[in-house]
């Protein structure tokens, strides 16, 4: 019998990324245990099993049409903390943002941030910043711990789920004083201004920088850095002198340019960034090395081009980048990021973003995996050199590709 | 997401090489040809390929429905099918079917049997893999019984209804059904021939209107779009009325 049987459809619910676009089916797990995620894996059927965190990624990552895919939400204990080494060991499913809570009142904060995001989902969408270590699930339904500088470890991290179910994770975790960042914001007249400003010689590193883009007219930008605030440094009377590590409960805005570290904002207080607009929306994030800053101008004069369908996003967002990723498959190239959200149904879309991919590719760029529904499979062992290097290992570790995606079924991977 | 693999049931189909080209300059990198072993057949996988698509042909007839299964599910086993494009179809000769049985029962079962048959068989994989669009190519000419061509336009009839409720049982289950009703098609318009019929459209605008289609996910899809103003219009034109409007085959 070559057609395979009716899937008894109650089970399987319709999945998306946050861009709410390309749906498909699955049959979704939500594991409590270690036990049990091994254990969905080890019933998974033919088409195969991936994780997911909360579903922030935008593209089809998280998704497994027709399989099964591990909702790791409700894995979300925190299981030890050591303050001393500043170091702490979650489960996959904890939201980064519950975490930078959890532990304000210890004055640390993950070096990870704290967004809407998982802890293993910053791990295989390729972040990784701060990750020491991790539990790997594998196809077998064994766990094995890996840490930062085997190969596993590399091809994990930015791995889109596809080396295996990550179940909990070692964050490193910086002290703060307080619960604040201090912002500072630097208008441009345009992308020049900016770019001249940021590769200005002696200009210092600043992990919290980016830039909003307007991306029509000239481009109009504004630079937004922020670092944390210690103690002496919070103005005088400020609520916050009292109590400097209790959690920022108020909506903004706050006063003296404070602002509450990531995670630790509430609601509405939110940076707009990742809910985007309600009918689904594509998010196009790549990465241009550093020296190529011609093309990233050329990549923000084709979205604020006269009939380019980006025109519709409020604005593009520009990212220094200070190192390369170290895996096969991550992201993050030393250099330039930027990210543009735009409505799906945008005219001419698919096309404009096809121009964008070939840029980025002759620039020595890519675009982020986590973030795709679109990519065109040829680009992909330009844009990732390392591609033969991620297949090798998978299929040594696992030959039957246990471990797939909407995505890796796309893309070929 | 264009689609990225292509089946196309009627492989030498001039709406359905038309949509063919039309996603291999998109996505389209795998195309499966099922169709009637025949030198066109190949012809038509040697043009896909040269425009650099992976093509591969199976024998499909519509008509050995006992086959169907086992043939449509092969390609199945081999990866998934993003998108399937129901292209068969046979017009059939009014004049002489209507005085040989045997021959409308042949249009008959090639348009709506057949398409039934493939049209399940491929649901069915299409729902265990949980994703991908089914096109069923529907004709204006199902859309109201005409002295012309009621023979053919009854199968198109039966096959449309039927792709409809497909489409519904197929709701939630991330499998999409789109019926395409074209007017009469004609090979692009050459230089010298006379204008075509008015509401008249080529292979190549039905190609145009099904990725657009597949973009908005519609549900139908009228070949050219204000066919469905006339088509509902004509629907209420009273009989005697309807039997003396000039229709194009
Ligand atoms: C401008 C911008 C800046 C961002 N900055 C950061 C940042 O600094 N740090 C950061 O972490 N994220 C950042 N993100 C978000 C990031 O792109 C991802 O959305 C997020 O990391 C993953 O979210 P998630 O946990 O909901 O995972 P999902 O979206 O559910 O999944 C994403 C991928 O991770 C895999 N995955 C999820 N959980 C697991 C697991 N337990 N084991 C194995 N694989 C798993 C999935 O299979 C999928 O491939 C940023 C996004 C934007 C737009
Ligand atoms: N042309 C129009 O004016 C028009 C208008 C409205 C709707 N349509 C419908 O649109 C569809 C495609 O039209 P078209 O113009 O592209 O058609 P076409 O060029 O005439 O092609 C018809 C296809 O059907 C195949 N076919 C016929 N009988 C078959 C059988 N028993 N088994 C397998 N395949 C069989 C043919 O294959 P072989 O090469 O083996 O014969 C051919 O590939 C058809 O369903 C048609 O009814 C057409």
């Amino acid at each position: 019998m070559a057609v395979e049987p009716l899937l008894a459809d109650d089970d399987f619910v319709p999945l998306t990324g946050s861009g709410r676009t390309a749906p498909s089916l699955a049959l979704l797990a939500r594991p409590r245990t270690a036990a049990e995620a091994a254990g969905a894996v080890l019933a998974r059927g033919s088409r195969g099993a991936v994780a997911r965190g909360r579903g922030r990624s935008c593209g089809d990552a998280a998704q497994n049409a027709g399989g099964t895919v591990l909702d790791l939400t409700a894995l979300d204990r925190i299981r030890g903390l050591d303050a001393a080494a500043g170091l702490v060991v979650c489960e996959a499913g904890t939201e980064l943002g519950a975490l930078a809570r959890a532990l304000l009142p210890y004055g640390l904060h993950p070096r990870a941030g704290g967004g809407g995001w998982t802890a293993g989902g910053t791990v295989a969408s390729g972040y990784g910043n701060g990750v020491e270590a991790f539990e790997l699930l594998g196809a077998d339904g064994r766990s094995r711990t890996v840490r930062r500088g085997e190969p596993l470890f590399d091809a994990t991290v930015g791995g889109l789920g596809l080396t295996g179910v990550v179940l909990a994770v070692t964050l490193a975790l910086r002290p703060v004083e307080t619960a604040y960042l201090r912002e500072r914001s630097v208008r441009f007249r345009d992308v020049d201004a900016l770019l001249a400003h940021w590769t200005a010689p002696g200009a210092v590193p600043e992990p919290y920088a980016r830039a909003r883009v307007e991306p029509a007219g000239r481009g109009r930008a504004v630079l937004t850095a922020a670092a944390p605030v210690p103690y002496a440094g919070l103005p005088r009377g400020h609520r916050a002198r009292r109590a400097p590590l209790a959690p920022p409960s108020f909506p903004g805005p706050w006063a003296g340019g404070l602002r509450p570290l990531p995670g630790l904002a509430r609601a509405r207080a939110v940076p707009a960034y990742g809910r985007g607009p309600r009918a689904g929306f594509v998010r196009y994030r790549c990465a241009v090395p550093e020296g190529r800053e011609e093309a990233l101008r050329g990549l923000l004069a084709l979205l604020a081009g006269r009939r380019s369908p980006a025109r519709g996003a409020r604005h593009a967002r520009v990212e220094r980048v200070y190192a390369d990723g170290a895996g096969p498959l991550a992201f993050p190239v030393r250099g330039w990021c930027l990210t543009v959200e735009v409505p799906a149904g945008a005219r001419g879309l698919g096309r404009f973003l096809d121009v964008l991919d070939e840029r980025v590719a002759e620039a020595g760029g890519r675009v982020c995996l986590a973030e795709d529904a679109r990519l065109r499979p040829a680009l992909l062992p330009v844009m990732y050199p390392r591609l033969d290097a991620f297949r090798g290992l998978r299929a040594a570790l696992d030959p039957r590709s246990v471990f797939r995606s909407d995505l890796a079924r796309r893309l070929g991977l | 997401m264009p689609p990225q693999s292509l089946l196309l049931l009627g492989g030498t189909s001039a709406i359905g090489l038309a949509t063919a080209r039309r996603l291999i300059a998109r996505r389209t990198r795998t195309v499966w040809l099922a169709g009637r072993p025949s030198p066109e057949l190949d012809a038509a996988a040697a043009s896909l390929r040269a425009l650099g698509a992976g093509v591969r042909v199976v024998p499909f007839d519509a008509l050995d429905t006992d086959v169907h299964a086992e043939r449509l599910g092969r390609v199945f086993a081999e990866g998934d099918v993003d998108l399937v494009l129901l292209a068969f179809g046979v017009l059939g000769d009014q004049a002489r079917d209507e005085s040989d049985p045997a021959a409308a029962v042949r249009v008959a079962q090639t348009n709506y049997t057949g398409g039934v048959s493939a049209a399940l068989v491929c649901a069915g994989a299409l729902q265990a893999q949980g994703h991908g669009s089914l096109v069923v190519l529907s004709s204006v000419a199902g859309e109201r019984g005409r002295r012309a061509d009621f023979i053919y336009g009854s199968s198109k009839a039966g096959l449309d209804v039927f792709a409809q409720g497909l489409g519904d049982a197929l709701h939630g289950t991330g499998v999409h059904v789109m019926v395409v009703r074209p007017g009469a098609v004609r090979a692009a318009r050459t230089a010298g021939r006379p204008e075509p019929a008015p509401l008249s459209t080529t292979p190549e605008a039905v190609a145009g209107a099904i990725e657009l289609g597949l973009r908005r996910r519609s549900e139908t899809v009228w070949v050219p779009a204000p066919l469905r103003l006339v088509a509902s219009a004509l629907r209420h034109v009273p009989r005697p009325l309807h039997r003396r409007l000039p229709v194009a085959p």
